[in-house]
C-alpha cells in the first residue's frame, strides 16, 4: 500500500479530532467531581453510581432496550424478506418498488416523525387504536429500520453467485434445503449486520421517538433531552458516555461481520 | 403441450440424452431452435460454438435449470419434462465452479450424497475415494477461497461425479484456467471420463479443446446445430462456411459451375477454372454458384507448375510468417487471397521470399463445397 504524505495525514488527524473531540469531552466530564460548570475538580466515578440509583434513568434504559430489541427483531425479519425478494424475484414495477425502499433512508427524520404522529392520531380517532406508548414507538422505528436492513441484505445477495443455488439444486437439494443450507448461511452475515444496524438506529433515535412516545415510555435519548433543558448534569454525561460505548460496540460488530476480501468467489 | 408432441420416435436404448425438436424462447429472443440430438451412453460429447450460440441454454435444459418452450428432453429414455433439477440423474460442473464458500472441500463434495440421505460413514468413504481420484485429498478441510483455480476445478468435478450421475454436464470447465493448466486438465478430463464411463456433455467455445477431448462434436451457431460429427469429420469435411471458419482457418473461394460431371464439376473462379469433387450426399450437384473451402495446410506451394493438369495456378507471395516448424504464407492468386501453411521438412533453407512468383496446387480432394 502507498504511504501517505504528511499533509494528508495531518488533514486526517484534524478531521478525526473535529469529529471526536466533543464526544471525548463528554466522556471526560463524566468523571469530573464538580457538579456544575466546566471547572475540573478532580476524578470521580460517583456519577455512574448516581446514574445506577436513578430510578428514572433505569426505567428509560429498560424502555430503550425493549424498544430497540423488539423493533430490530421485527424489522430484521421483514427487511430480510424484502431484500431477498428484491434480489431473487422478478415482478412488475420492481424497479419502482426497489427505489421506494430508499425513501425512508433519505427522508428527514422530522418528516417521518410528524407523519407518524398524524397517522397515529387519525387511527386513534377512527378506530381507537395506536394509543401513544412503547408499541407505537416500536412500529415507528420498524418503518425506518426495514429499509436499512433490506439495503444491507440486498447488497449481500447481489454479491452472491446465483450459480451457488443452482448448483445446490443440481446436487439434489429441494427448495427448502437450498434455502436453509446455502442461501441462508450465505445471507446470515448480512442479516446480522442489518439487525445490529437496526438496533443501533433505534438506540440512538430521538426525533421519531420523541414524537411517538407516550406517558411512561420515555427512552434514554428523550430523558437526556429533557434533563439538558434543566442544565447539563454530570450523570447525564455518564449516561451519554455509556450510550456512545454501546453504539461503538455495535458498529464494531457490524464491521466485523462484513465479508473479508476474496471470500466471495466470482 | 410438450407431452402432446407429434414426434413418434421411440426412445433409443443406447442414448444417454435425446433432444427432440427442442426450442427455447426468452422474452425477446429465441436462444435455440429445432434441436434434434442424440447423445450416446459413455460418450464424450461437446457443444461447440461462439458465445451466444445457445450451447449453455441447451446444457441448462438438460440439467433442468431451464425448461424448453417446446420439444422434449429425454434422459436415459425418460421424458424429464416434469422432473425438477434436483431429481434428474445429471450433475453439472459450473463455469464459475459455484463451490459453496461456507463449506469445506469435504462438505462440498459430500453435499449431493447428503441430499440423497446417505449415511455419514458411507459419505466419508465415497468422498475420500473421489478426492484421491482427482488428487485433492490434502485439501479436504480447506474452504474454497483457500484453493487455486485448478484445485477448485477439481473440487467442482469431484462434487459432481461423486454422485455417479448418468450424465455429467460441463459448462466451459476449463475456461477460467491458464493455458498450461488447461492442456493438462484436458487430458485428465478425458482419462477420468474413460475410467468412470459416465457420459460427458461439455460446452466450450474453444475449438481446440473440443477437437482434442470429444468423441463427437456438435458445432452450434445462432441457436441451431450447424454440423455434428467426430473431430476429424468436422475438420476435414466442414459442410458450412461457418464450420469451416470456426474450426481452424479455411480459404474461401467463390465460383460458378461451368461443366458438370459424375461426382464432380468444373468451377470458374477468380483464379481460373478449378476441378472439385462432390460429397455423395451433397445437394451442391444442383447448384450453379458454389462456395469452396480449402485448409491452408492442404494448399501446396511450389516453384514450378508441376505435372498436374488442373487446379494449378500462378501466385505471388505477399507476406510470410516463419513459425519454425512451418511457414505461413499469404498469397495473391490473380486477385484471390489464399493462405498456405507449409511444413519446413527440408534440411537447410526453406521456401519462398516475399514478392517471389510461385505456383499453388489445390488438390481436388482437399477442396470442399460449403453451404452458406
Amino acid at each position: 500500500m502507498k504511504r501517505n504524505g504528511p499533509i494528508l495525514s495531518l488533514t486526517s488527524i484534524l478531521l478525526y479530532c473535529f469529529m471526536y473531540t466533543p464526544i471525548v469531552v463528554v466522556a471526560i466530564f463524566s468523571f469530573n467531581a464538580s457538579k456544575y460548570g466546566v471547572a475540573w475538580k478532580g476524578f470521580t466515578t460517583k456519577w455512574y453510581g448516581v446514574l445506577f440509583n436513578n430510578e428514572q434513568a433505569l426505567r428509560a434504559a429498560e424502555n430503550t432496550l425493549i424498544l430497540a430489541s423488539a423493533s430490530a427483531a421485527i424489522a430484521t425479519l421483514l427487511g430480510t424478506l424484502l431484500g431477498y425478494g428484491l434480489s431473487r424475484y422478478w415482478f412488475p414495477r420492481k424497479k419502482f418498488v426497489a427505489t421506494l425502499m430508499y425513501v425512508p433512508v433519505v427522508i428527514p427524520d422530522i418528516l417521518m416523525a410528524v407523519a407518524l404522529l398524524m397517522f397515529y392520531g387519525l387511527m386513534r380517532d377512527a378506530l381507537g387504536i395506536f394509543e401513544l406508548g412503547l408499541s407505537t414507538m416500536i412500529f415507528a422505528h420498524i418503518t425506518f429500520q426495514i429499509a436499512f436492513v433490506a439495503v444491507v441484505v440486498k447488497a449481500r445477495m447481489v454479491g452472491m453467485d446465483p450459480a451457488l443455488e443452482e448448483a445446490a439444486r443440481d446436487l439434489g437439494a429441494n427448495r427448502w434445503n437450498v434455502f436453509w443450507r446455502i442461501t441462508f448461511p450465505l445471507m446470515f452475515p448480512g442479516i446480522m449486520s442489518g439487525a445490529l444496524l437496526a438496533f443501533t438506529l433505534s438506540l440512538d433515535d430521538f426525533v421519531v421517538s420523541f414524537f411517538t412516545s407516550g406517558p411512561g415510555s420515555t427512552t434514554l435519548p428523550i430523558l437526556i433531552y429533557s434533563s439538558v433543558k434543566r442544565g447539563i448534569t454530570p450523570d447525564i454525561n455518564a449516561l451519554s458516555t455509556l450510550m456512545v460505548c454501546a453504539s461503538v460496540l455495535l458498529v464494531a460488530g457490524v464491521t466485523a461481520l462484513q465479508p473479508r476480501k476474496n471470500y466471495h468467489e466470482k | 403441450m410438450a407431452h402432446a408432441s407429434a414426434s413418434p420416435s421411440s426412445p433409443d436404448a443406447a442414448a444417454a440424452v435425446e433432444l427432440q425438436n427442442v426450442e427455447k424462447r426468452f422474452a425477446d429472443f429465441t436462444a435455440v431452435t429445432g434441436i434434434n440430438l442424440t447423445i450416446k451412453k459413455g460418450e464424450f460429447f461437446s457443444l461447440l460454438g461462439p458465445s451466444g450460440c445457445g450451447k449453455t441454454t441447451l446444457l441448462r435444459m438438460i440439467a433442468g435449470l431451464e425448461f424448453p418452450s417446446s420439444g422434449k428432453v429425454l434422459i436415459a429414455g425418460q421424458d424429464v419434462h416434469d422432473v425438477p433439477a434436483c431429481e434428474r440423474p445429471v450433475n453439472t460442473v459450473f463455469q464459475s465452479y459455484a463451490l459453496f464458500p461456507h463449506m469445506t472441500v469435504r462438505d462440498n463434495i459430500g453435499f449431493g450424497l447428503r441430499m440423497k440421505g446417505m449415511g455419514r460413514d458411507e459419505i466419508r468413504v465415497r468422498v475420500d475415494k473421489i478426492m484421491e481420484l482427482v488428487q485433492i485429498g490434502q485439501f479436504a478441510e480447506r474452504k474454497p477461497h483457500m484453493l487455486s483455480g485448478g484445485q477448485r476445478q477439481r473440487v467442482a468435478l469431484a462434487r459432481a461425479v461423486v454422485n455417479e450421475p448418468t450424465v455429467l454436464l460441463l459448462d466451459e470447465p476449463l475456461g477460467a484456467l491458464d493455458l498450461k493448466l488447461r492442456k493438462e486438465l484436458q487430458f485428465e478430463l478425458v482419462a477420468l471420463q474413460r475410467r468412470l464411463g459416465i457420459t460427458f456433455i461439455c460446452v466450450t467455445h474453444d475449438q481446440e479443446e473440443a477437437l482434442t477431448m470429444s468423441d463427437r462434436i456438435a458445432v452450434m451457431n445462432r441457436g441451431h446445430i450447424e454440423q455434428l460429427g467426430a473431430a476429424e469429420d468436422l475438420y476435414e469435411s466442414p459442410r458450412t462456411r461457418f464450420v469451416g471458419g470456426f474450426l481452424g482457418t479455411c480459404n474461401i473461394i467463390e465460383g460458378s459451375v461451368t461443366n458438370r460431371g459424375p461426382g464432380g464439376a468444373s468451377v470458374t473462379t477468380a483464379a481460373g477454372p478449378m476441378r472439385v469433387e462432390f460429397r455423395k450426399d451433397s445437394d451442391a450437384t444442383r447448384r450453379d454458384k458454389l462456395t469452396l473451402g480449402i485448409r491452408p495446410e492442404k494448399v501446396r506451394l511450389r516453384e514450378e507448375p508441376g505435372n498436374e493438369q488442373e487446379n494449378c495456378f500462378p501466385v505471388t507471395v505477399k507476406e510470410l510468417q516463419y513459425i519454425g516448424s512451418e511457414t505461413h504464407y499469404l498469397l495473391d492468386c490473380s486477385g484471390l487471397q489464399l493462405s498456405a501453411e507449409v511444413m519446413n521438412s527440408k534440411v537447410g533453407s526453406q521456401g519462398f521470399e516475399a514478392g517471389q512468383k510461385a505456383f499453388v496446387y489445390l488438390p481436388p480432394a482437399g477442396l470442399v463445397v460449403l453451404d452458406d
